[in-house]
């Protein structure tokens, strides 16, 4: 081994003055961190994965966590982390597979994006005192309305409604899959969504049993593996969305481990126990836009036309006139999946090198749709790295119509980002098929602390919108008078169509 | 019997499905379309035990999502027919397009003459009762069980002097089995794709599917049960397996 072990990621440690020996990060760190020898507690810092499991749960707050101990010489260039991809690859000559969404330190669009609020000459709308409408229709709008009066002298509407789901708020949870996380976080998000009244997506994995008086407010997903999909699984769900990108690895198809394939994964995805679960890159029934448009009506003619249609893209160089090929296909929502968007497992340098942020892909799809005329034929959902409610207020503001939530969700029931999911190691119960991990979640509580999550942010997102004198959804969708850029250069304010801060 | 006639004359795929799905619902047992012409997604999703015969030429997608009914073309069948079908039979009197039999998870698709491109691609099994069978009378073009997860693609090469000739054959295969009559040159198969033997056991084995493909198209079996063919399986159930390391 000329190429020796790199420096250890993490230091762990622990205050032997503080410690009452009680045994509890033994019991919860699953990376094997810690382990009893006679009367001590040993630490083997290089399996730490900065899960904080163990920090969380020590009643003494005795453990220290250092990140980057011992460091190399620095160099702008050369980082670390460029040095140990080198060293990994020249050990193994393989792809490197990461977790999480892109880790590169690139600036946030959104943060360089600042709302607007009323002052003297317009008042601004307290939300305790006048009812704010957050009530959000995502599916295709009539252009115009028919109406015909009855003989009995009523107006009755004659035109023809496609279906629309009906969100509470204009905030979902996206698709994470049975297999790439366990049930009980499935279930603990169902049970959120189910009280909030909006939706979540089943991911390409199936819809488990015990989602089935759930799946009212499910999104059932096909993608390119067709895992999990058949008449039954395409009529319970609220609607069906056609996955053809991610944003955490666009352009190429997933691969879940024969591993991670035990029982109720395989009956849920419908594959044999411990084979691996490949999808393609593209699915192999559309090669063209043409095609595209017969998967969206294979779904609905499937469905007898009851069932919206979404279709999924990662966020690429031309995703405006992709979108509004989309919007010609009879789909019903776009749904864009930003370069920030996360996954179980992407090759590295997928996740933090293809694709283009989700706040410009908002603005020039929902540009191009406007332009087109088409923009009331489809609603667009944004998703990638949405954060906090400002995000969610300054991605409608760009033109989005809701978002879907995914890492924020998971943070929710006790995800801290170590991106190490693939490892079906997760000691916070979500990335795992483990039972004994997985029951660290009960999903009445996981239930509780992701509904929070989207209260909160509902309440933040009437705030602002009682602080810029809007009162309703429809009002601040697509109304980049709200926003202003900071730092932005023109190039990217002209694309986002958003004025400097102080015009 | 109880049977339902229908003019599919100048008729749009969804009333013509809303006539095949009342038909079903009002206990018809055999429905006969007459004049298709190019009608797509034809007994999509359709379930129970019906029996459909399409006179004419059916559009893409022909019995998707189909969970039990059988399908007998007088004709040929566009792009996809079979795509992910769950169970029931297609019998194709006649030629079909690319992607026959997609992602497929149960049941027979029965082709007379030859297929395009992407043949049982992605085909899949589950259980002892999903596994599908695709058996193709002529010949296919490339990337025949392309990434294939599981099943049966059977090629009989009727009239030809070698069943295949395309290349790509079970490109990423990780399940399943391809079955060609005859002998396959090495340089047609894909990456991931590997003969192997095909023993008196596995021809006991195809032999019922061969049997009923004789039936429905007025074949003598014997010369199919009398002849020598090439299996081609996965090389790895785990083609993926050591192409990656962790971050």
């Amino acid at each position: 081994m000329t190429l020796g072990s790199v420096p250890q990621k993490f230091k762990v440690s622990i205050d032997r003055d503080q410690c009452m020996d009680c045994g509890r990060c033994i019991e919860n760190c699953s990376y094997g961190v810690y382990r009893r020898e006679g009367d001590r507690i040993l630490v083997e810092s290089r399996k730490c994965t900065a899960c904080l499991r163990c920090v969380a749960m020590c009643p003494r707050d005795a453990i220290t966590l250092i990140e980057k101990p011992v460091d190399y010489r620095s160099h702008p260039l050369w980082t670390r982390e460029v040095r140990e991809d080198i060293i990994k690859q020249a050990r193994s000559g393989k792809i490197i597979l990461s977790g999480m969404g892109n880790a590169r330190d690139l600036p946030t669009v959104y943060d360089r994006l600042l709302l607007d609020a009323c002052q003297v000459t317009n008042p601004s709308i307290d939300p305790l005192r006048e009812p704010m409408e957050l009530r959000t229709y995502i599916g295709k709008k009539p252009s115009r309305l028919k109406f015909r009066e009855t003989e009995s002298g009523d107006i009755e509407l004659e035109t023809k409604l496609a279906p629309n789901l009906e969100l509470n708020t204009p905030i979902m949870i996206g698709h994470m899959s049975f297999g790439a996380i366990s049930l009980n976080s499935q279930l603990s998000m169902a049970k959120a969504v189910k009280e909030i009244g909006t939706f979540m997506g089943t991911g390409e994995g199936g819809l488990h049993k015990e989602l089935y008086p759930y799946q009212d407010h499910m999104i059932v997903q096909v993608a390119s593996g067709r895992f999990g999909v058949n008449i039954d699984y395409l009529e319970r769900g609220a609607a069906i969305e056609i996955k053809i990108g991610q944003g955490a690895k666009p352009g190429i198809g997933g691969h879940l481990p024969g591993e991670k394939v035990n029982e109720e994964v395989s009956r849920t995805r419908m594959i044999p126990l411990g084979s691996d679960a490949i999808s393609p890159a593209p699915h192999h029934d559309i090669y063209s836009i043409e095609d595209l448009v017969q998967l969206v009506r294979s779904l609905k003619e499937a469905t007898e036309w009851k069932k919206p249609v979404f279709v999924k893209i990662a966020a690429v160089h031309n995703v405006a006139p992709i979108a509004a090929g989309i919007a010609r296909s009879s789909a019903d929502a776009v749904v864009i999946d930003g370069f920030r968007g996360g996954t179980g497992a992407a090759p590295k340098v997928f996740r933090d090198h293809v694709g283009i942020p989700i706040e410009v892909a908002i603005a020039s799809v929902d540009k191009k749709l406007r332009e087109q005329g088409t923009r009331n034929e489809i609603s667009i959902i944004a998703s990638g790295g949405i954060r906090s409610s400002a995000d969610l207020a300054k991605s409608i503001a760009l033109g989005a119509d809701a978002v879907y939530i995914g890492t924020a969700a998971l943070i929710a029931l006790g995800c801290r980002v170590c991106g190490n999911c693939y490892r079906n190691l997760c000691p916070w119960g979500i990335a795992t098929q483990e039972p004994h991990l997985m029951n660290r979640i009960d999903p009445e509580r996981g239930a509780v602390q992701v509904a929070n999550l989207i209260k909160g942010w509902t309440l933040e997102l009437s705030e602002l919108m009682g602080a810029a004198g809007i009162n309703s959804i429809e009002s601040l969708r697509g109304n980049r008078d709200r926003l202003r850029g900071y730092m932005l250069d023109e190039g990217m304010l002209k694309i986002l169509d958003v004025l400097p801060a102080g015009a | 019997m109880k049977t339902v006639r229908i003019d599919a004359k100048d008729m749009h795929y969804t009333p013509l499905n809303q006539k095949i799905r009342a038909a079903v619902a009002d206990g018809a047992e055999e429905i006969i379309l007459d004049n298709v012409l190019g009608q797509r997604f034809i007994g999509d999703g359709l379930k129970g035990n019906v029996r459909l015969i399409i006179n004419g030429v059916p559009g893409g997608d022909l019995g998707m999502f189909m969970s039990g009914p059988t399908c007998i073309v007088n004709g040929n069948a566009e792009h996809a027919p079979g795509n992910t079908m769950d169970s029931g039979m297609l019998v194709i009197h006649g030629s079909a397009g690319d992607a026959v039999a997609h992602s497929m998870r149960g049941g027979k698709v029965f082709i007379k003459g030859n297929i395009g491109y992407r043949g049982g691609i992605h085909m899949k099994q589950y259980g002892v009762e999903s596994r599908p069978v695709l058996v193709v009378g002529g010949t296919a073009h490339s990337f025949l069980g392309e990434y294939m997860a599981g099943g049966l693609v059977l090629v009989l090469g009727i009239g030809k002097d070698e069943a295949m000739t395309d290349r790509g054959i079970g490109s990423g295969i990780h399940g399943g089995e391809i079955i060609i009559r005859g002998e396959v040159d090495d340089y047609l198969l894909g990456i991931g794709a590997k003969k192997f033997e095909f023993t008196e056991s596995d021809l006991e084995r195809i032999a019922p599917i061969i049997k009923s493909f004789c039936e429905q198209f007025g074949y003598d079996p014997a010369e199919f049960l009398n002849t020598n063919y090439t299996k081609i399986g996965p090389a790895s159930s785990r083609p993926f397996a050591g192409k990656y390391v962790w971050e």
